[in-house]
């Protein structure tokens, strides 16, 4: 008697090998299929916008003619607006982490606050928006202003700011807290001169991620009513501004295909300010990496 | 030259104002933390206060059982909000197809097959599509998408469902992938060892032991990408269109809840038209959808999480 039919054992190993490397093949690809989409997507885009893309381009105010659009008045309202989300974000962010991991006791005030930052992470843009509208811009009459919209963004960037500083407060080691208290340091001479100057690389890399996140926010804008057609740029946080998404999405709604070649030369320069961000944040994360 | 210790204990006591400190920050510090609190708050606030108002104007039982959604008709507007609603489901129908599969895919191939020097490269560039502002994919969407599909398809118009959900769909790919990553990684090596000992294949340890051992992880995933989707603007403001209709077309323009919030503000809606009202009342229904989702999402990593 056989207890093993050896050709059926091989036969079904057989199988089982091919699937495995069948599925091994179709995993991989569908990991390429992500890549590939974001290659094309750049490619795309600099093709189209590479050849409008000029000096010009950058020291010109928008135009009802494409070939003399520009991007200047944009491009100083955001980095305005980032003026106004950057002080405004890290400071909120940074407070509610310090707070929420070195004061906070467990209980349920904070397990709410904690459960109100996920939650707040969900919520559309658009109906932060609809927050700025009503509270910035009508009840304390901002108007679309900077300031009003410097707010909203910063209010949507908090969540992902807290998160950040709570991870970059909590790897510091609690060697380092026993040790400032036991030199007779006070709690809050603790968190300005240990903790906080060993989290802030961290503190860094999240927050300028966050902060490129609001750069290239769209939808709060428009919901604000921030206007796309400004021929002078803002002296102050009172004044109207438009921003860089705001333009490219005046650009690519347009009917003319002209003007997608001036929306594919905006999105560059979006992407160009997003990928040095990106890169100062890479760098300060392996430049402070210190390990303890 | 350096003071001495006795001469720094001793300015350092006379600091009156270090105790002050000591006292005040915590209380600063709770302020600022609430502020998030706040903002939840503000935004429940504004949107039910305005949206009550609204309601004064619309009958609710026409807000939410309404087949059309005429707003900017002179005589006889209509405030029916299903159109909308059927328009986000359609967008989010398609992503969630686009993405699902691809998404659990590049999940299990990072973290069952993926070397570790491919997984340092490949984490980061999802990373990079996880970054790109979405106005840019809408963009790609209406001047890349759209094209091919209307040769492929000549019935396709220009503005659809069907570009602007498979782009919503690779956005959140990366989500999806990321997210299910975590899961299936934090799935303890003893299993799978186990599993290989007793001869199974890579695929079928990863088939039959870690997707079902990281499944609460991976379901959460998906919910909270599809509330992604669901509260997606710029793709769809751009690339689907402008026309709220209640039937199952997915080849002609159509409007979901996040575009029309758009359309209306881009129009500076005039203050107190009920027309103004309206996206508020859009907007609340829209915040009660996704925010359901990730009350879901939260409820299932938790409650079906399986503990190592």
């Amino acid at each position: 008697m056989r207890y093993i039919e050896q050709q059926a054992v091989v036969k079904r190993m057989n199988g089982r090998l091919i699937a495995n490397n069948i599925f091994k093949y179709l995993f991989l690809a569908a990991t390429l299929v992500a890549l590939v989409a974001l290659v094309i997507l750049l490619y795309r885009i600099v093709s189209q916008g590479m050849g409008h893309l000029s000096i010009e381009f950058l020291t010109n105010f928008a135009s009802r003619f494409p070939e003399k659009a520009g991007i200047k008045a944009a491009l100083v309202g955001s980095l305005w607006l980032m003026l106004v989300v950057a002080p405004t974000s890290i400071i909120l962010g940074v407070g509610s982490a310090i707070y929420l991991e070195e004061y906070a006791k467990q209980n349920r005030i904070t397990t709410f606050i904690r459960m109100n930052i996920s939650n707040l992470a969900g919520v559309p843009s658009v109906v932060f928006g609809l927050l700025g509208l009503t509270i910035f811009v009508r009840a304390m009459a901002l108007g679309n202003s900077i300031l009003a919209a410097g707010f909203t963004m910063s209010l949507l960037i908090l969540p992902v700011i807290v998160v950040g500083a709570q991870e970059a407060i909590r790897s510091v080691p609690n060697e380092l807290r026993d040790a400032s208290f036991g030199m007779g340091a006070t709690k809050w001479q603790t968190i300005v001169k240990i903790i906080l100057p060993a989290a802030i690389p961290g503190i860094l890399t999240g927050s300028i991620l966050a902060l490129s996140r609001a750069i290239g926010e769209t939808a709060p804008l428009i919901v604000i009513g921030v206007p796309v057609i400004i021929q002078f740029l803002p002296v102050g946080v009172m004044d109207t501004f438009t921003a860089l998404p705001m333009q490219i999405y005046d650009w690519s709604s347009r009917p003319q295909p002209e003007f997608q070649t001036v929306a594919a030369a905006g999105i560059m320069v979006l992407m160009a300010v997003l990928l040095f961000m990106n890169s100062i944040a890479v760098i300060i994360r392996n430049k402070f990496d210190k390990r303890y | 030259m350096r003071p001495s210790v006795q001469e720094m204990i001793a300015s350092s006591n006379g600091k009156k104002n270090k105790k002050v400190i000591e006292k005040i920050m915590p209380v600063l510090l709770f302020l600022i933390a609430s502020v998030s609190v706040l903002t939840s708050v503000g935004i429940v606030v504004t949107l039910i206060v305005e949206t009550i108002t609204f309601f004064t104007r619309v009958p609710f039982f026409d807000f939410i059982f309404g087949t059309t959604w005429l707003p900017f008709s002179n005589k006889d507007a209509q405030f029916g909000i299903l159109p909308l609603i059927v328009g986000t489901l359609k967008v989010t129908l398609i992503a969630t197809v686009v993405a699902v599969p691809i998404g659990i895919s590049a999940a299990i191939y990072l973290s069952e097959y993926a070397s570790e020097n491919v997984r340092r490269i490949l984490k980061p560039i999802l990373e990079v599509l996880a970054g790109v502002p979405t106005i840019v994919y809408g963009f790609f969407a209406l001047t890349f998408v759209t094209p091919i599909l209307q040769s492929v398809f000549p019935e396709i118009k220009i503005f659809n469902a069907i570009s602007p959900g498979i782009v919503v769909g690779i956005m959140i790919i990366p989500m999806i992938a990321s997210l299910s990553e975590d899961a299936m990684s934090s799935v303890p090596k003893s299993i799978r060892e186990g599993a290989l000992a007793m001869g199974s294949t890579k695929f079928e340890v990863a088939w039959k032991i870690t997707v079902p051992a990281a499944l609460s992880g991976i379901i959460a995933s998906v919910v909270l990408a599809v509330s992604r989707a669901i509260g997606e603007t710029m793709i769809v403001s751009l690339a689907a269109g402008s026309t709220p209709r209640f039937d199952g077309d997915f080849t002609g323009s159509i409007q979901t809840m996040t575009a029309y919030i758009v359309q209306v503000s881009k129009g500076d809606a005039g203050y107190g038209t009920t027309i103004y009202y309206s996206i508020y009342a859009v907007g609340f229904t829209l915040f009660v959808f996704t925010m359901l989702m990730n009350i879901l999402a939260g409820y299932v990593s938790k409650r079906f999480r399986e503990e190592y």
